[in-house]
């Protein structure tokens, strides 16, 4: 059994109407005779058969149209049988549709950021560029609250950055003639800059959590050595060596350190250090210390006093506020034990350090009084996994063994 | 392929010294290698790039041609299926047109018709570009053109290490390769190492590194940029220039990086402005990098006009220094 089909009668023919048969079911008929009559776009066409046999079954109907292949007719060869579940199994004519398109590559268009909870509100007409959206979106500024700088009054990147300096910087008593030159309090919006920021970690962000408890005995004897050489203002704080040996781990652990985006991790080649710095009134910020892997500690904890000293000043930059690529959040003296912090995205981790507490520690199998911290990480399950974790915790451990080193 | 590691000392070299070593070195190193166009012989080439090559390789590997560009191109054509490594110079741009078929229905698509049964391996050479005087039949910048055509590739070299080592890097692909040589370089000097050598072919590259606005360009307003720049320096405006070195394929990955950091972007581009390739570079950029854009686009291209005899004319109708200082202040609010 042959299948006798819409031929094609031109390249650009895509479908032909069946306009007259010629032979009807059980006329013989030879190579070359013509069988059907063709509407095409270039008018009638005689279409002719190249299988001789006998005609067996007629598939189309008169006038209707059908797609270049579709079987017309089926043509059974000299002495072939007709086979009855042949004949069943011929699939009815297609009806004419567009031909499928093949699957499209996919173009490569950068997707939108993902939607904060503060939605960028704008009074209607105000031009606001890409990335001064993204960056609204990003810490949670109001775009309401922005002044455009740019052409027509646009809101650009550096407003948006301008403000978010604003709203991360605190009060600060002035004098009344100098009060409208101070840099603007506004708590209420560091709030919602907080919420919008932390809102977001907890609904994308994947936690997961490790504690591990480092004996800091060493650090502690290290330090009164070296402070008892400095004046008051040189001496170091206990606070820089964990941040400093969480720099140093990172070089071996470059996973927790960088930008979760678009749904990919890049890593940071430079490590700035995110310090969480209580501001009194309610405010919190975390501004970045720069390439701390790379810095000797005591110019570290320079960098480190007059970074506390500038935010709770209110003159922290914009820049200081998107740079840190990993967060220590260390409460000092006065805090707790324990501390498990909420990734500041688009960051991947945040380390927590807690208060330094003498405790019971056995020391070649003898119990001795220890110095002892409780050191915790909040990762991004999306970008480690807790093993990767525990190694990264107990290197910062290790690292901080040796002071000296650091 | 990498730069040579090893460098010796650097000598003092025009960009057309250049090119004419890259023809010598590859026409010594692979007995397949010759070179044929009009004038490339005898006369030494209409921009003296060949000068001396027939004497030193003798007519079998230096061979002019008659004034036929698609009949010579063809023969090119011809010779890289056959196995050799022809080097095809077309003397500018503008009469390439004359073997646009060969190029773009032949070169370019054979690969393609024959099922992978045959590959171009041919390098075409070209002088692109206005500012000799040349007029309207003789000065345009058409590579854009050629970029947009799948199954060729097309390059750019705007510096002397470029002129140098592309070549022999294209006469490697085993698929049609178009160098454009911009006509106001061949007489620039500089310093190139003396071993300098074969160098990649599809990366761009960050000429000067700024944070404020990226200007992408290549070939001949490569250097206009770099000057613009170095005024915008001065104004406290630190532009990253970028040379985009092959047209097809574009190296989208430098482009976005660039961008993604400095926020602006300026293209700079000879050819005419609608339809430009400097059109293609801006639309991958709004599609890529659109989130990190904090400013309108621009451009900097030809008047559309046929490129004028004229001098004033003609330097008022391509880009200048002055144009892209202009372009980069408005598109930084800072005019």
């Amino acid at each position: 059994m042959v299948e006798f089909r819409m031929p094609s009668l031109g390249a650009d023919m895509e479908a032909g109407t069946l306009v007259e048969w010629l032979i009807k079911p059980g006329d013989v008929v030879k190579r070359g005779q013509v069988v059907a009559v063709v509407e095409t776009q270039k008018g009638a066409i005689e279409i002719e058969t190249f299988q001789a046999g006998r005609i067996d079954k007629v598939l189309v109907d008169l006038h209707s149209k059908v797609p270049v292949g579709t079987p017309l007719a089926l043509i059974l060869a000299e002495g072939e049988e007709k086979l009855a579940v042949a004949a069943a199994a011929v699939p009815p004519p297609a009806v004419i549709a567009p031909p499928a398109a093949p699957p499209l590559e996919r173009p490569r268009i950068a997707p939108a950021p993902p939607l904060s909870p503060v939605r960028p509100r704008v009074a209607p007409g105000t031009q606001v560029s890409p990335a001064a959206r993204r960056l609204a979106q990003e810490r949670g500024i109001d775009l309401s609250t922005v002044t455009g700088s740019g052409r027509d009054g646009a809101i650009t990147y550096a407003d948006v950055e301008r403000r978010a300096a604003e709203v991360m910087a605190p009060a600060v008593p002035v004098a009344p003639a100098e009060r409208k030159r101070a840099p603007t309090l506004d708590l209420g919006a560091m709030r919602v800059a907080i919420a919008a920021a932390m809102a977001r970690s907890k609904r994308e962000i994947p936690h997961y959590y490790l504690e591990h408890q480092v004996e800091v005995t060493a650090c502690e004897r290290w330090l009164a050595e070296k402070n008892a050489t400095l004046p008051p203002e040189g001496r170091l704080l206990f606070g820089a060596l964990p941040i400093k040996a969480v720099a140093l781990a990172i070089r071996r652990f470059p996973a927790f350190n960088g930008f979760y985006r678009d749904n990919k991790f890049a890593p940071s080649p430079a490590v700035h250090v995110g310090v969480a710095i209580s501001i009194r009134g309610g405010g919190l910020a975390a501004p970045a210390l720069h390439d701390v892997d790379q810095l000797p500690l005591d110019e570290l904890m320079r960098q480190m006093r007059d970074l506390i000293q500038r935010t709770r000043a209110g003159r922290i930059r914009g820049s200081e506020m998107s740079d840190p690529t990993i967060t220590v959040s260390s409460l000092g003296e006065r805090g707790v034990e324990t501390l498990y912090g909420i990734i500041y995205p688009p960051q991947v981790a945040i380390i927590g350090i807690g208060k330094a507490v003498v405790r019971p520690w056995v020391i070649d199998g003898a119990i001795g009084p220890r110095s002892v911290i409780t050191m915790t990480l909040s990762g991004d399950h999306r970008v480690t996994d807790g093993h990767a974790g525990a190694l990264f915790l107990a290197e910062i451990g290790k690292l901080l063994q040796e002071p000296e080193k650091l | 392929m990498k730069q040579e590691p090893i460098k010796t000392e650097a000598i003092e070299i025009t960009y057309r010294e250049a090119v004419r070593e890259a023809l010598r070195d590859a026409i010594k190193r692979d007995e397949r290698v010759f070179l044929m166009g009009e004038d490339v012989g005898r006369y030494g080439g209409c921009y003296a790039v060949s000068h001396g090559l027939l004497a030193q390789f003798g007519p079998e590997r230096i061979r002019d041609t008659p004034l036929s560009e698609s009949g010579f191109t063809g023969a090119g054509i011809g010779a890289a299926m056959a196995g050799m490594r022809p080097i095809v110079e077309v003397m500018t741009v503008n009469f390439s047109l004359l073997a646009l078929d060969q190029i773009l229905n032949t070169a370019a698509t054979l690969r393609h018709m024959s099922g992978n049964q045959f590959g171009v391996p041919l390098v075409i050479r070209m002088a692109t570009g206005a500012g000799r005087q040349l007029a309207a039949q003789h000065s345009h910048s058409l590579e854009g053109w050629y970029a947009h055509v799948p199954g060729i590739t097309v390059l750019a070299p705007a510096t002397l290490e470029d002129a140098r080592g592309m070549l022999w890097t294209a006469l490697e692909d085993p698929d049609p390769v178009l160098i454009f040589e911009n006509v106001m370089l061949y007489n620039m000097t500089g310093r190139l190492a003396a071993d300098a050598g074969a160098v990649d072919i599809d990366k761009a590259a960050v000429r000067r590194p700024g944070r404020d606005i990226s200007l992408i360009t290549y070939g001949g307003s490569l250097w206009k940029t770099l000057e613009a720049a170095t005024t915008l320096a001065g104004d406290g405006i630190e532009a990253e220039v970028i040379d985009l070195r092959s047209l097809r394929p574009l190296d989208d990955a430098t482009i976005m990086a660039s961008v993604a950091k400095t926020r602006h972007a300026i293209i700079v581009d000879e050819g005419w402005r609608t339809g430009s390739l400097a059109a293609e570079v801006g639309m991958r950029i709004v599609e890529q990098a659109f989130w990190s854009l904090d400013a309108p686009l621009g451009r900097v291209c030809s008047e559309e006009v046929p490129i004028p005899y004229p001098r004033h004319l003609e330097n008022a109708a391509i880009p200048q220094a002055t144009k892209i200082v202009a372009a980069t202040k408005a598109a930084l609010d800072r005019a």
